[in-house]
């Protein structure tokens, strides 16, 4: 039978390391650290179309990350998407900002862009983005493109 | 036609013998959890069965870990790369390690490992008529063996996971960065941007918790319930392996079917 102390000590030891792994998996993995409960404000945006916007998309300004979409909801009244984007307190925006849903690459995740304006009014919380922008649905752009070809084509052999 | 009922009596026979181990077994863990007070204040018995299942389960948790990761590093990236997003390594070894294969992994290791052992224990123990003893001393084998082993288990299972997931992650970041040469910075931070804490690493967690309580349960009742034999203790170590790594891999879809919906 082993010594009862050597046997705290190791037992010690392996549940040390396995809550420094969860602080690791938590901290350096999941960065719980800059995920902390920041205060933040809603603001509602209405789009034609979302495309593959999801929960918890990042909201960017000039390349940087101000918020998140709390919740994508659809308007029975206007037959559109109703947005909601949950940005940083510390982040304050003019009025007429603009939202436009972009795409990271080629293929990436989608994200709501913001494009600040002029107006020297910042938002509130509760406040509607006017100006916004839908997301680019590829089959839209690439029937527009041959319909312009079409078009084009007609008026040559004329 | 004696062939055919002597079969359908069989086939009846095993359906009813492994219902009424079913229900032996749950009254089995209600037993045990009503018994389990004396370990739980006398926590130097848990620390000894924490030993025995965890401690001595480090080497081949952390070994299979790291190379689990390094695996991924490398096979993540020759696929990634394909599609020119390679600096998305960290994300993709983060995300299986953390959701899938860090419990999942570790909950078979620990099943063979450890669950086998406690299960051969108990099965001698039993053969030995050491439990019997203990019964005519008036000491609750239930509380003094079964109780502890089990409580043990559950403990250690999601330290373990959470090494093999940390482990994993440092394999990963072996191959990938230092062996390959993806970028240091995109691998860790498109790892932090992809992986949230409740959504993937507190499933997880959950996760390797069930896969605890299941094997610790299997393990001390097929223990308890081997025949007091060589063979007996035999079968019912190779019994829990089998069922042990099944329950595991079922309870691991039921669960990732509640968790990611793909909401």
């Amino acid at each position: 039978m082993m010594k009862r102390k050597a046997l705290d000590l190791w037992v010690g030891l392996f549940v040390a390391m396995g809550l420094g792994a969860l602080l690791f998996l938590a901290m350096k993995v999941g960065n719980l650290a800059s995920f902390t409960a920041a205060e933040t404000y809603l603001v509602k945006a209405n789009f034609d179309n979302i495309g593959g916007l999801k929960k918890r998309a990042p909201v960017k300004s000039a390349g940087v990350v101000v918020g998140r979409v709390e919740n994508i909801a659809f308007d029975t009244e206007s037959y559109e998407a109703s947005v909601v984007l949950a940005i940083d307190k510390r982040y304050g925006f003019p009025k007429d900002t603009s939202a436009k849903i972009l795409t990271a690459g080629l293929l990436g995740e989608q994200y709501v862009g913001l494009t600040a304006g002029g107006d020297p009014v910042k938002l509130k919380d509760g406040d509607r983005l006017k100006i916004t922008q839908s997301a680019v649905v590829l089959e839209n752009l690439i029937s527009q493109f041959l319909f312009s070809k079409a078009a084009d084509g007609s008026k040559d052999s004329k | 036609m004696t062939a055919v009922t002597g079969f359908l009596e069989n086939l009846g026979a095993r359906a009813i013998g492994a219902v009424n181990r079913l229900g032996f077994a749950s009254r089995f863990l209600l037993l045990t959890l009503r018994n389990s007070g004396m370990c739980l204040s006398r926590f130097s018995l848990v620390a000894r069965e924490i030993y025995f299942a965890g401690v001595l389960s480090l080497i081949i948790i952390l070994v299979s870990g790291l190379f689990v990761g390094m695996v991924l590093g490398l096979q993540g990236y020759d696929t990634l790369q394909r599609y020119g997003s390679s600096s998305a390594l960290g994300v993709l070894v983060a995300l299986s390690l953390v959701r899938e294969l860090g419990p999942v992994v570790a909950g078979l290791l620990f099943a063979s490992r450890a669950g086998s052992a406690i299960t051969a224990e108990i099965g001698l123990m039993k053969a030995t008529e050491q439990l019997a003893a203990m019964e005519m001393m008036a000491v609750d084998p239930i509380a003094r063996v079964i109780a502890p082993r089990f409580w043990a288990g559950v403990i250690s299972m999601p330290l373990l996971a959470a090494m093999f997931s940390g482990m994993g992650v440092f394999g990963g970041y072996l191959v990938g960065v230092r062996l390959i040469g993806v970028d240091e910075g995109s691998f860790w931070s498109q790892m932090q941007a992809a992986v949230d804490f409740k959504e993937d690493i507190l499933n997880g967690v959950i996760k390797s918790v069930v896969f605890g309580i299941a094997v610790s349960w299997i393990a001390v009742f097929e223990g308890y319930d081997a025949p007091p034999t060589a063979e007996g203790v035999s079968g019912a170590t190779t019994r829990t392996v089998v069922t042990a790594s099944l329950s595991i891999l079922a309870l691991d879809f039921m669960l990732t079917a509640f968790m990611f919906r793909g909401a």
